[in-house]
């Protein structure tokens, strides 16, 4: 139990009479990357949401971190250590990467309340640091958010995620608006963040990156998970077919 | 994608493209209007607008016009430089003239001092209750509170009931005024002591205004204040998703703001000797003004103070320059409205450029 970083159990949520997600039992383990799976609709973004507080679940419970716990807000789910990269990267675009980087949690010199001096040294320091660990590469740290490509605005909230200790980092289609180039860029980061050991919750659509990234892979159909598959253990055709439902997979739940 | 490749994966960046900043063109700007009435005053005048042609006094420029370019800017540059960091953080200001108006005569009003030559001073509002020649401090901190309280009310409104801050703005500028006129039913107010009525003696203003500039432009750069003032400017959302506590600032924001006019009400009303309720009436326009030609950007997240003191600086060099040209000063309005869109447009067309090269 001690290395289970995210439990959930019967985690449901209903939009009025919509049930977007039924019961999903999911675990995740230390050092363990994860990817979600499944159609527009399946539930994959609503099950992010009630990870990260941006929604309130309608049942069902989380443990985080050996702790039972109910998030108010995502700013409750980021201080007790979930980083999520959002679809709509929450970036400032008019500060530089160090400000992003530290949006709402500055490094301070002297603390004068809301005119607390920043310490600029420091953070450009620990920026450099968090994008040496994530391999991000970024020639110009002074440069604002609003002239850099998208590669490099989802590069910026990645190395957000790593620049504190996070406990976990979900990573909402990371990829889904980027070039190919771009694409094997945040890949690389994936993969650092992999050997380095931070547990990850990767929403994808894209099976090859799924595959190439991955320790395990998590289906969801129609709100509910269909199939919890070791990487190993399956292939594309075979996630295919509980994307779609050819296959329905309960009798695999139960086994795996 | 351009050529030059850094980052690993192709992803490219090309440190040429980095524009220089704002604040760059808009002092380009202003060396150019300055040259451009220097040479106008040259060939049609043969006088020189920025240097000292004058055998009576020493000095190479012309000292006497650049004290009046700024002098007659400062105050409303006070002003400028509250609403500059309103307009960073995503809102605008419409009241800071009206509260200039209603600060200057609730401050004056304990200003006053209880005989004038030898008589008692006919204009003094408080004298049946000896309120008079009390010390300076006293009308400071009644204007500081004016302010504070009109900032506060138009904070608290903007991040309370989400009304836009335009209209909560532009109710305060109708209460204010009124009050204004209320406050000693349309009287003028005079007769200050003397050390109220040195606060805006000579350059006093100038030395106000550019203390402030400086003191914000540090704020604004280096404390987590100004860093969030830009960061709700830009992505409201993400400063929120960041832990922002978006509310408080915007309360802030807006109290600063109004203390800042209320400050420009005291070193108005001490310079005039005197306050009327139609005081700083459009200083509120043309303080937004010196901020969007200083490069601010009405949808928020980009400028700075400096900007906004080169801004102001255009401002006086228009009005001095137009004065030093004997021209009507009918034309100066009429200049300053397209130098306003104009400044407006050439952003917004950088900016486009910007986002096609990106």
């Amino acid at each position: 139990m001690s290395d289970i970083v995210l439990k959930t159990e019967n985690l449901t949520k209903h939009y009025g009479g919509v049930h977007a997600l039924q019961e999903a039992n999911f675990e995740l383990r230390k050092g363990e990357h994860v990817a979600i799976m499944g159609d527009n609709g399946a539930g994959k973004s609503t099950f992010v949401r009630q990870i990260t507080g941006v929604e309130q679940r309608t049942d069902g419970k989380i443990w985080f971190d050996g702790k039972e716990v109910n998030f108010a807000g995502p700013i409750e789910a980021r201080e007790a250590g979930i980083e999520t990269v959002f679809q709509n990267l929450a970036l400032a675009d008019d500060l530089d990467v160090p400000s992003n980087l530290f949006l709402g949690r500055e490094k301070v010199l002297f603390n004068l309340g809301p005119f607390s001096i920043l310490d600029r040294k420091a953070m450009r320091k620990a920026t450099e640091a968090a994008l040496v660990r994530t391999a991000v590469k970024i020639p110009n740290l002074s440069s604002t958010i609003r002239h850099m490509s998208g590669g490099q605005r989802q590069c910026v909230a990645i190395a957000r995620t790593a620049t504190f200790a996070s406990k976990l980092i979900i990573m909402d289609e990371p990829t889904a608006a980027l070039g190919v180039q771009e694409t094997a860029q945040v890949e690389n980061i994936i993969r650092t963040l992999k050997e380095n050991g931070e547990p990850l919750i990767l929403v994808s659509h894209n099976m090859r990156q799924v595959f190439d990234l991955v320790d395990r892979i998590v289906v969801f159909r129609r709100g509910r998970i269909v199939a919890n598959l070791r990487k190993q253990d399956t292939d594309g055709n075979d996630i295919v077919a509980y994307i779609t439902g050819a296959k329905t997979g309960q009798a695999e739940l139960q086994a795996a | 994608m351009s050529q030059t490749s850094h980052g690993i994966g192709g992803l490219s960046y090309d440190a040429k493209k980095r524009p220089w900043p704002a604040e760059f063109n808009v002092f380009l700007a202003l060396v150019i209007l300055v040259a451009a009435f220097e040479l106008v005053g040259r060939v049609f005048l043969g006088d020189s607008f920025l240097f000292n042609t004058r055998e009576n006094v020493s000095g190479l420029f012309n000292e006497q016009r650049l004290q009046i370019i700024i002098l007659q800017v400062s105050i409303v540059g006070i002003i400028a430089i509250g609403v500059t960091q309103v307009i960073i953080c995503g809102g605008i200001d419409l009241s800071s003239g009206s509260i200039v108006g209603a600060t200057a005569m609730i401050a004056m009003s304990f200003a006053q001092v209880a005989t004038v030559n030898g008589n008692p001073n006919p204009k003094a509002m408080f004298i049946d209750y000896g309120w008079t020649d009390l010390p300076v401090i006293v009308p400071l901190l009644v204007a500081i509170g004016c302010g504070l309280i009109a900032g506060l009310i138009n904070g608290l409104l903007i991040a309370y009931t989400r009304i836009p801050p335009f209209i909560a703005t532009l109710g305060m500028m109708v209460t204010a005024r009124g009050i204004a006129k209320w406050w000693s039913k349309g009287q003028p107010i005079s007769f200050p002591t003397d050390s109220f009525a040195a606060i805006g003696k000579g350059l006093m203003p100038v030395v106000i205004f550019i203390s402030l500039a400086i003191l914000f432009q540090l704020i604004l750069t280096y404390t987590k204040y100004g860093k969030h003032c830009y960061a709700i400017g830009s992505n409201e959302d993400a400063a929120r998703m960041s832990g922002i506590k978006i509310a408080n600032h915007k309360v802030l924001v807006y109290a600063i703001a109004g203390i800042l006019a209320s400050i420009a009400a005291v070193v108005l009303s001490s310079k005039n000797l005197t306050a009327q309720a139609g005081m700083g009436v459009m200083y509120e326009l043309d303080a937004i003004a010196m901020a969007v030609i200083g490069g601010v950007s009405l949808s928020g997240g980009r400028g700075s103070i400096i900007g906004t003191v080169i801004g102001s600086l255009i401002f006086g060099v228009i009005i001095s320059g137009f004065t030093f040209l004997r021209l009507d000063a009918y034309y100066q309005e009429m200049v300053k409205g397209v130098i306003i869109v104009g400044a407006v447009v050439l952003d917004q067309w950088r900016q486009r450029r910007r986002a096609i090269g990106a």
